[in-house]
């Protein structure tokens, strides 16, 4: 109990020592125009004293843990309800747009929620299956969003046309990136991976006369529906005047949402045949042990090609959805920030599971929008969440990794004995 | 007999510093051929110089006469040469059968169900941790389990990189056991890398001794086993 003690007064120490300069003083105006400067002790306070609170209740929590005796994985539990889980979910997805009275901000929410699920999803498959350490993932969701605002505003084109042209090309950049990274592992691959993101938005940000610089695109086309536009107007050619509805915006929002819902699927489906594949199971293979696969005949660098290939052709598609869906794009939306939280989603979810990546995408885009009304407050306790979750489940949400194929009766592999490494 | 594997003068580096000098050894077929050598002879980087991990700088490397001392590993394992390698390098996250998969994967799964047989025949304990997690096997489990991996991509010609290497001595035993099962009955050439050497030495139709990078003595296993500076170097205190 004195541990405890002492241990929570160091921690209330730093929380002093930290929130000081922020909380300890407040900058008001004087009444003249001046500015002045105020101590205010009783906010430095509660704060101290909140974290010497939380500290005590932390490492209470703690011994009552370390007291029970370790349970039994968990692990077949959680895979049987994950069975139910995931089409749960999915039942929900395509029913949430059309319950009545759903506010029109709430469908917006899930589309940039599902874009999210998309972009984890297809890093996952870089990072999570391959083992490939990439913090430039938003180099091809850039690639993907000017392929398409550069092919409709010079030649055209509709979201459909652009869309298979946008994957292809952020392949075909993934290849670029593939290439001189081949020899690259963990740190070191993260590093070139983080340049390449950047040189791509400095790229753009700096070709004025194709991009239009840092004043970005403007009037890319919203994704049509068999031809049929979403208009405010209405019309002949539109879909309130095909149907013969009334036009309402919540009729184009969930349109995007059903769009999104269906290309987020078919990443998740085509990763999940991919793992049942020799091309999968190899990419998992390759994120163990190299110079095993090496000598298990296994072509290490067609298979990274691959990896970084279709992750990125994943990202391209979520690019060029995000384009049109904006109708706006400029450099300002592919900053670092972006690469950091699509991999923050992959790594929460618990690298490598793919119910995992949609937790975490709910969690880190969700809580921060739904806090908005909580303003100053609201990044605190998306911050404090988030340490809650890595403390609580430091492997992440879904930490089993299901073998990808198996004989009989599936045994799971529990995150427990993930801990211990290689063998 | 011809050779399945001839090293003719092969020196290799690792950066500017040079692993092997000038070795040539053969391999003949259906023959156990042994290396035994202490701690930082070149033994395992013989092995990956085969492999063509670094590639031998000088001398040429054989197979069945062909040369393939430039052939990237991943085409060379694709001619017919396995190898169960140092530090057994099985893929911990992935369970038994999913391992063995890998293994196959170079000849495209051919005849799997036939080859999972005859491993589950050789190593019988594989068969009751099939769908466990590799990484939670013992580590006679998980040598059993990279030898067999290896086998599955039916190789002409299988390397192990010391199987021995920190297992009990009933393991061992078992070990080096199914590998003379196999070179009986299928005819299996097999080039043995040990530290191991009373073991190996006793197994090997052939051995070879490294020292510093250099080939020092060789002759059949008995030969070795019976000189006293062998005994002396290799063998005293072990059993």
């Amino acid at each position: 109990m004195l541990e405890d003690l002492k241990d929570a007064g160091l921690c209330a120490f730093f929380a002093l020592l930290i929130f000081a300069p922020f909380l300890g003083v407040h900058l008001g105006d004087g009444t003249s125009g001046n500015l002045t400067l105020g101590p205010t002790p009783e906010r430095l306070a509660l704060a101290v004293a909140a974290t010497f609170i939380a500290r005590m209740a932390m490492l209470a929590w703690h011994r009552l843990r370390s007291k029970r005796t370790a349970k039994p994985s968990n692990g077949a539990a959680a895979a049987r309800a994950a069975k139910y889980i995931g089409p749960v979910l999915l039942a929900v997805a395509i029913i949430f747009p059309l319950l009545p009275g759903m506010p029109n901000a709430y469908i917006d929410l899930g589309v940039l929620i599902l874009t999210y699920v998309m972009l984890g999803w297809g890093l996952n498959i870089v990072v999570g299956l391959a083992g490939l350490l990439d913090l430039g993932y938003v180099a091809f969701y850039a690639v993907g969003a000017y392929s398409f605002a550069l092919l409709a505003s010079n030649f055209g084109l509709g979201f459909w046309e652009c869309l298979p042209l946008a994957g292809i090309l952020a392949a075909f950049w993934g290849v670029c990136l593939g290439f001189p990274v081949l020899r690259l592992r963990g740190d070191y691959l993260a590093i070139v991976t983080l340049a390449f993101g950047e040189i791509i938005r400095l790229v753009i940000t700096n070709w004025v006369s194709l991009t239009g610089g840092p004043n970005g695109l403007l009037g890319m086309p919203a994704p049509s529906l068999f031809g049929l536009k979403f208009s405010m107007a209405g019309g002949p050619g539109t879909f309130a005047g095909f149907f013969g509805v009334d036009p309402m915006p919540w009729q184009k929002t969930a349109y995007l949402f059903y769009v999104i819902l269906a290309l987020a699927l078919l990443t998740n489906w085509v990763t999940l045949r991919l793992r049942k594949q020799p091309l999968g199971r190899a990419w998992e293979a390759l994120r163990e042990d190299e110079i095993a696969c090496r000598s298990l005949g296994i072509n290490v660098r067609n298979t990274k090609l691959t990896a970084f290939a279709i992750g990125a052709m994943f990202g391209g598609f979520a690019g060029c959805f995000f384009a049109a869906r904006q109708s706006f794009i400029s450099p300002d939306s592919f900053t670092f920030i972006e690469s950091a939280t699509v991999l923050a989603i992959v790594v929460l979810g618990g690298a490598g599971s793919q119910l995992g990546v949609v937790l975490a995408a709910c969690v880190m885009i969700g809580i921060p929008e739904l806090l908005q009304s909580l303003q100053i407050y609201r990044m605190l306790i998306f911050g404090l969440a988030l340490v809650t979750i890595m403390v609580v489940r430091p492997r992440g949400f879904i930490s089993i990794r299901r073998p990808s194929v198996s004989l009989g009766k599936a045994k799971m592999i529990g995150a427990e004995l993930r801990a211990e490494g290689k063998g | 007999m011809s050779n399945v594997l001839e090293l003719q003068g092969v020196s290799s580096f690792y950066g500017p510093i040079q692993a092997l000098r000038d070795v040539s050894i053969e391999v003949p077929e259906g023959e156990i051929v042994t290396l035994i050598g202490a701690n930082g002879a070149g033994k395992s980087t013989l092995m990956m110089t085969i492999f063509g991990m670094p590639k031998a700088k000088t001398g040429r490397v054989l197979y069945y006469g062909e040369d393939i001392t430039t052939l990237p590993a991943f085409q060379i394992a694709r001619k017919g040469i396995a190898q169960s390698p140092e530090g057994r390098r099985i893929f911990p996250r992935m369970s038994v059968e999913e391992n063995l998969l890998m293994g196959a994967q170079v000849i495209d799964y051919e005849d799997y169900d036939v080859n999972l047989k005859k491993m589950f025949a050789l190593f019988p304990r594989l068969q009751e941790r099939f769908a466990q997690r590799a990484g939670t096997l013992s580590g006679g489990e998980q040598q059993m389990l990279a030898i067999a991996r290896a086998l599955m991509s039916k190789p002409k010609l299988l390397l192990l990189d010391e199987p021995s290497l920190g297992l009990a001595p009933l393991v061992i035993k078992q070990i080096f056991g199914a590998i003379r099962d196999l070179n009986r009955e299928t005819g299996l050439t097999v080039l043995l890398v040990e530290q191991n050497a009373n073991q190996a030495l006793r197994l090997a139709h052939r051995a070879y001794v490294l020292v510093n990078g250099q080939l020092t003595m060789q002759g059949t296993g008995a030969e070795l086993l019976a000189k006293p500076e062998i005994r002396a170097a290799y063998l005293e205190g072990s059993h």
